[in-house]
């Protein structure tokens, strides 16, 4: 069986500076899969390699059998900052990368509208992106990063400007609307809570330079996931995590 | 509610402090005038004053009609060539390095000393006033709206760049947007430089404007008259400059909505 998005022995360099080594990750077709490593293992750059913004020194990205090594435009991107744009509203930024590819605009907000409702967006249409809090600008966020692509996509420490509150109700909700959209991801974080919580597999990475450490099947569906991160399950997970994280710290 | 309530309080302070410093003023000249402290041939009252306007008034619009074609045509024709300049230069850098320093240059020169070579150059006619008010109109714009554009969130740009968007796509969502209000405040500061640059024009030569008008009852020493189109050109700059918040308003929707204070705001 083939794999949705794999990247085979990426290694990157800046100048004499080896960012990241001999990465090959594998995600499936609706598979949740997190990068989880402290700043400056190279998650980004992984990601801005699959992208395509780099082309790495070595290795290739495989898109749905194919080598889209170093071409962008295949993969959608959604950050830690929303990048709404304040003067449109909630629909035309949602909206936005539809009408870029030339849809008008008209038939782009409509197409974005059948999908308010499944993200937990009904209502904030019209609104501007300054009326809504951080945890709905997020969401905005991501339907955009969909409305993109519904292929893949890179989501780079997209809830860590949030509070704790605010985080776990948008964990609910992330699990919830991955459920019905069936996206695949690849999710950054550096919270260790979040990538057990949100993904089928998680990829330990450590620096320097960035390298995966291991590779940890959280076992428990997702469908069944509510205060998961209250049971021994998660803290066993958790620690296993933690003590992987501590031995490559020196 | 109280929100509401305390927010109409506060607009009815800031008309009454500012309304009664004014009458204040207008009393004390009354009084000046009334007990001949100063001579009135000098300085006219108040009264006389608006009574000079009225008298005036059809010859005053006549003028002034000269006066605003001047400071409308000098405008927009300002504010057309500067949008475009600074688009130049935003496009290329070799246009904004080798023009930049240019610009800055033309701001040293007084408008005060070109207006009579212009008149030299150009005569008697609208001419020499549209150019004066080009020259004074143009600098806010080019340098508002150039900030505009390098202020941009590059981290949207490159987000659009991923997503495909060509040069005028970004141009056209984010860069343009986003220099709106730097071009609306240069341009506030612009209307109200344009009146007086057209009058000081006019004072150095034309048939007809505020400014021509100005000469010829300075000439004659009546000073009422001269108040009341000092008072006029007072008028028309606030008026212009209400003009322009009005636009700016139609023109940023977003800029007036409720920002993220307690109910309106969506909670997750």
């Amino acid at each position: 069986m083939t794999h949705k998005l794999e990247t085979k022995n990426i290694t990157m360099k800046f100048g004499d500076e080896v960012i990241i080594q001999d990465i090959s990750i594998a995600v499936d077709q609706g598979e949740l899969v997190s990068l989880l490593g402290v700043s400056g293992s190279g998650k980004t750059t992984l990601f801005n390699c699959i992208s395509g913004i780099y082309h790495p020194v070595s290795g290739s990205v495989i898109l749905d059998g194919k080598d889209i090594t170093g071409t962008t435009g295949h993969v959608s991107y959604m950050l830690q900052k929303d990048l709404l744009l304040p003067y449109k509203t909630i629909e035309d930024n949602v909206a936005l990368p539809l009408v870029i590819r030339g849809m008008p605009k008209k038939q782009a907000r409509l197409k974005a509208g059948e999908l308010f409702e499944e993200f937990g967006l009904a209502g904030t249409e019209k609104k501007y992106p300054k009326q809504l809090s951080g945890g709905m600008r997020q969401r905005a966020a991501l339907l955009r990063t969909y409305l993109f692509s519904d292929n893949v996509a890179l989501l780079d420490e997209p809830f860590s400007a949030l509070d704790t509150i605010t985080k776990g109700k948008i964990h609910n909700w992330y699990l919830d609307v991955m459920e019905k959209i069936k996206l695949t991801t690849v999710f950054i974080t550096h919270d260790i809570n979040e990538a057990i919580l949100l993904s089928d597999r998680v990829y330990i990475m450590t620096g320097k330079p960035g390298q995966i450490q291991k590779e940890i099947r959280i076992k428990r569906p997702r469908g069944e996931r509510h205060e998961f991160d209250l049971t021994n399950e998660f803290m066993e997970y958790k620690r296993e995590i933690m003590h992987l994280l501590e031995e490559n710290r020196s | 509610m109280k929100r509401k309530s305390a927010s109409i309080t506060n607009k009815i302070n800031s008309t009454i402090y500012p309304g009664l410093t004014i009458l204040a003023i207008l009393l004390l000249w009354e009084c000046l005038s009334i007990f001949e402290i100063v001579p009135g041939y000098m300085l006219p009252s108040p009264q006389e004053t608006v009574m000079a306007f009225v008298h005036d008034f059809p010859l005053l619009m006549s003028h002034l009609k000269v006066t605003l074609i001047e400071t409308l045509v000098g405008t927009l024709t300002g504010i057309s060539i500067g949008f475009l300049v600074a688009c130049l230069m935003d496009r290329w850098d070799g246009a904004y390095k080798a023009m930049y320093p240019l610009i800055v240059l033309t701001q040293t020169i007084p408008a005060v000393a070109i207006a009579p070579l212009l008149v030299l150059w150009f005569g008697y006619q609208m001419m020499p006033k549209v150019i004066l008010i080009v020259l004074i109109t143009f600098f806010p714009i080019v340098i508002g709206v150039l900030d505009g554009f390098r202020s941009a969130d590059q981290d949207a740009i490159n987000l659009m760049r991923s997503m495909g968007a060509s040069r005028w796509q970004i141009f056209r969502h984010i860069k343009f947007p986003d220099a709106l209000p730097n071009f609306f405040s240069g341009l506030r500061i612009t209307v109200a430089y344009a009146v007086v640059g057209a009058v000081l024009a006019e004072w150095l030569g034309g048939f007809a404007g505020l400014g021509v008008y100005m000469t010829r009852v300075k000439k004659s020493f009546a000073y009422d008259k001269m108040f009341a189109v000092i008072f006029l050109i007072s008028i028309i700059s606030l008026l212009l400059i209400w003009l322009v918040n009005v636009l700016q308003k139609r023109c940023m929707p977003w800029e007036r909505v409720e920002t993220e204070t307690g109910d309106r705001r969506e909670n997750l």
